[in-house]
């Protein structure tokens, strides 16, 4: 009975959805006040029923409702609670949902908090929002239900895959799509404004904080994304250059650049096409991003089982969305009033310079990501993109972009002064020589760009603060910077965090791998790691050998470190777990492996249930230096989009568009 | 007119770009050509699996008749899918169906013969891999054709289905046994 009610709450939501669409648009179209009010009740009607459905699926999975074919595929009775309930979107169909509910989520949002909206403008974004709502939803109730009932039930679900049974990765796609999907209410707003053809400096103010918002979530969505694949994956590294992983960071790449953009555009009135163009991409890259995932066209290791069918449903969807905001682009945008002038070297120029780094970075990605799939369609070979080629044409990228971060601030609007800019950059240069001095001296050797790369981090980090000090000077002045400032100079600074992390551990990483009995002792970097025993564990619905080892660090007290093999039955996969030991400055990280096999996933499963206790295991040992930074980093990143989010000027209404105090 | 055409750019990128999607979406993502593709089969003896009371696999038995070697394991999914289509190739003996057990205990591997019914003629067991690695495999299933010079003239990666047996795999044995 549930589900069929959650299975109607869908189709009660596509109808409201095509009603909100149109009768919207028509009513701005017309100027007229009835039909335009008509967007806000179908926008919240549209969110309580797609989040009733949404709760129908839950409720299925939480009782293991299992002659609803969606949890008897990806559920099972002895799954622990926490991922029955994150199984609802460990799925084609119910990630789908996920996705819907968190447009109708943004669409409401609008909706409920967009009072101090021009009418027209709030009818024709939330119209807008609504014809992406009705194309998914009915695009999951025609190709991908995920309410479809067995007949007759089986006893048993086939059970989540259980590399995906984790607290990272539960709540990894929500963030995710919080961020990918958030951008789509960007692109309605600036699809709204092209069909109005009227963008200003209050359009910007508008569409700044939604920006933010989803920027931030993304942010966070990649971090956990990426902080899961280290841990779990028992490969020690935290990015792979996979096509999915490029897909959920190419929006937050054009999300940074229209972060930025739209700052120059409230505040002076430029780059106004630049803007929108980026507002359409951002959410363009997101859907892409879903297309890849899920048409099957690249292999991945996210793949969610394909089906053509259903991807031409999406390239549907795709080429409707980004062709007809495009289309209406090319024929808008030339109409545009070009705004406030600039010298190439000032506030707006920096951010012009950032934007064009931002996006080109974006681009590399993008043709790395789909050069395979090109190059077949020219009829040449299957090839892979490897690691290679993203590090050789996105690090030189990234070089001249910190660089920038760190000198823009410096910068006055309209026109700067190149030497004084310089002059307050003295402090925060002479801490990054000094910082990179210091590792030459101090650190293993490693790479010249490892140096280069700790330089440009130590003088982000330092022109983040030196800006921010050099503004607040006193308690009290610091406290009536506006919000906005401080949460750009934290992100900044979380950048740099990032940065230093990334730097760290790919230059100075060290590795080793060998067989261990019980008893034997490894050293590394200081460390010396010693082989305790194994013990054969039960978990609720795995078995576990676990590794005991003793970790020391010089002369300090010995810490233990237990990673483990588990057997899941019901699916007969073996995963690894590591174990991991944070200084905060570097983690050591073990991970043990069936000798016979040596792969970080898969094995002999007769070997981890029945090994002697003085068997040889395959032991990995990993030190990987300021690694947590990366993911420490992201979330100051996330926290400075947050306290920018604050700023009351986001808040008020009507904004004043403020006149240039020197024109 | 030329800042016009500036602003339809992103357009026209874009169309080229769902054009190749459109045509990325008709292929087969699973049909990856093989390096070994007409080259003669790697050389390699493997141990049988035991207690399955069928022979050891090596090279040369490869050789006088059209064949086709299906790597597998007891701990994947796709196999258990294919599994059904591999005994009716066995019953049907069109073709002599070779299995090599890729990174999987005995006792499992039996197990999962045991379970669902073992269609090889001869079975090597391939527990560290290595073999695997000689024919290119990346991930199980995958079955190969073996001409009867031993060489290899097809790979399939993934489960088999009843489609491609009829549209590929069939008509290459018929072509391959006139040869």
């Amino acid at each position: 009975m549930i589900p069929e009610l959650g299975h109607m709450a869908l189709v009660l939501a596509l109808t409201t959805a095509c009603l909100q669409a149109v009768v919207p648009m028509v009513g701005a179209a017309r100027g007229d006040a009835r039909l335009m009010a008509l967007a806000t009740p179908a926008a919240l009607a549209q969110f309580v029923l797609v989040a009733a459905a949404f709760a129908a699926l839950t409720w299925s999975y939480v009782v293991s409702d299992f002659s609803v074919a969606n949890v008897a595929q990806n559920s099972h009775t002895l799954k622990p609670m926490l991922y029955k309930v994150t199984g609802v979107w460990g799925n084609h169909e119910g990630s789908l949902l996920l996705w819907v509910l968190i447009l109708a989520l943004f669409g409401a949002a609008v909706a409920a908090g967009g009072r101090n909206l021009p009418a027209p403008l709030a009818a024709r974004t939330l119209a807008v929002q609504s014809m992406i709502a009705a194309a998914f939803l009915a695009f999951m109730i025609f190709t991908s239900n995920p309410f479809l009932r067995l007949d007759p039930a089986p006893a048993e679900g086939r059970d989540l895959n259980p590399i995906l049974q984790d607290p990272g990765l539960a709540f990894h796609p929500p963030f995710l799509y919080l961020g990918y999907v958030g951008f789509s209410i960007v692109f309605s707003f600036a699809v709204a404004a092209l069909v109005e053809g009227r963008i200003d400096a209050a359009w910007a103010r508008w569409v700044r904080p939604w920006t933010l918002a989803a920027w931030a979530f993304l942010t966070l969505g990649i971090a956990l994304g990426s902080w899961w694949a280290y841990y779990e994956l028992g490969w020690g590294g935290w990015w792979y250059w996979d096509p999915v992983e490029n897909a959920s960071f190419m929006p937050w790449l054009i999300g940074a650049a229209l972060l930025h953009s739209a700052v120059v555009a409230e505040k002076r009135d430029a780059l106004k096409s630049w803007t929108i163009l980026l507002a359409i991409l951002a959410f363009g890259l997101s859907l892409i991003g879903t297309f890849l995932v899920r048409s099957g066209v690249l292999t991945s290791v996210h793949s969610f089982a394909s089906d053509p069918e259903r991807g031409v449903f999406i390239l549907a969807i795709l080429v409707a969305a980004i062709g007809g905001s495009l289309a209406l682009y090319a024929w808008r945008a030339p109409t545009l009033k070009p705004g406030g002038v600039f010298a190439p070297l000032s506030r707006e120029g920096g951010l012009v310079l950032n934007n064009l780094l931002l996006a080109t970075s974006c681009a590399t990605v993008f043709i790395g990501t789909l050069y395979p799939l090109f190059l077949e369609g020219l009829g040449g070979a299957k090839v892979s993109v490897g690691p290679q080629f993203f590090n050789m044409t996105f690090v030189p990228l990234m070089l001249p972009l910190v660089a920038a971060m760190a000198a823009g601030p410096f910068l006055a609007w309209k026109r700067a002064d190149g030497r004084a800019a310089l002059r307050r950059l003295r402090v925060p240069l002479a801490g990054a020589v000094a910082a990179s001095l210091a590792t030459i001296i101090f650190a293993p050797p490693a790479p010249a760009l490892a140096h280069v790369g700790v330089a440009l981090a130590a003088l982000l980090a330092l022109s983040s603060i030196h800006e921010i000090s050099g503004r607040a000077g006193t308690l009290a002045r610091a406290l009536n910077l506006p919000r906005a400032a401080w949460g750009a100079a934290i992100a900044h600074f979380g950048m740099a965090v990032t940065v230093a992390g990334v730097v760290g551990s790919s230059a100075w990483q060290s590795e080793s791998i060998r067989a261990m009995r019980p008893g034997d002792s490894a050293d590394i970097a200081g460390w010396r790691v010693t082989f305790m025993r194994t013990t054969l564990e039960k978990g609720p619905n795995y078995t576990v050998r676990r590794g005991h080892f003793e970790a020391r660090h010089g002369d300090g007290t010995g810490r233990t470190m237990s990673p483990g093999k588990r057997h899941y039955a019901s699916t007969g996969t073996i995963t690894t777990e590591a174990a991991i030991i944070t200084t905060g400055l570097a983690d050591l990280y073990l991970t043990i492996a069936d000798p016979a096999d040596g792969s970080a996933q898969g094995g002999d499963p007769r070997f981890l249930f029945e090994a002697p206790s003085d068997a040889a295991w395959a032991v990995r040992i990993t030190h990987n230096p300021l690694v947590a930074w990366i993911w420490i980093g992201a979330g100051i990143m996330a926290l400075g989009g947050a306290i920018s989010l604050s700023d009351r000027r986001l808040r008020v209404g009507a904004p004043v568009r403020r006149v240039p105090a020197a024109a | 007119m030329l800042r016009r055409l500036l602003f339809a750019l992103p357009l026209l990128g874009f169309a080229a770009v769902a054009v190749w999607f459109l045509h990325g979406l008709g292929r087969d993502p699973a049909a990856i050509p093989s390096a070994l593709i007409d080259k003669p089969v790697p050389e390699f003896r493997l141990p049988p699996l035991e207690g399955s009371g069928k022979p050891a696999l090596a090279a040369q038995d490869l050789r006088g008749r059209v064949a086709l070697v299906n790597f597998y394991a007891s701990w994947c999914a796709p196999c258990r899918i294919e599994h059904p289509l591999l005994m009716r190739i066995a019953a049907e003996k069109r073709v002599a169906l070779y299995g090599i057990a890729y990174k999987d205990g005995m006792a499992e591997s039996r197990r999962f013969l045991a379970q669902l019914g073992d269609p090889y003629a001869a079975i090597g067991w391939d527990g560290d891999g290595r073999v695997a690695i000689d024919w290119g495999v990346y991930g199980v299933p995958e079955t190969f054709v073996v001409d009867r010079a031993g060489r290899i003239r097809h790979r399939h990666v993934g489960p088999l289905s009843d489609d491609t047996m009829a549209k590929v795999i069939v008509p290459m044995i018929a072509r391959l046994e006139r040869e």
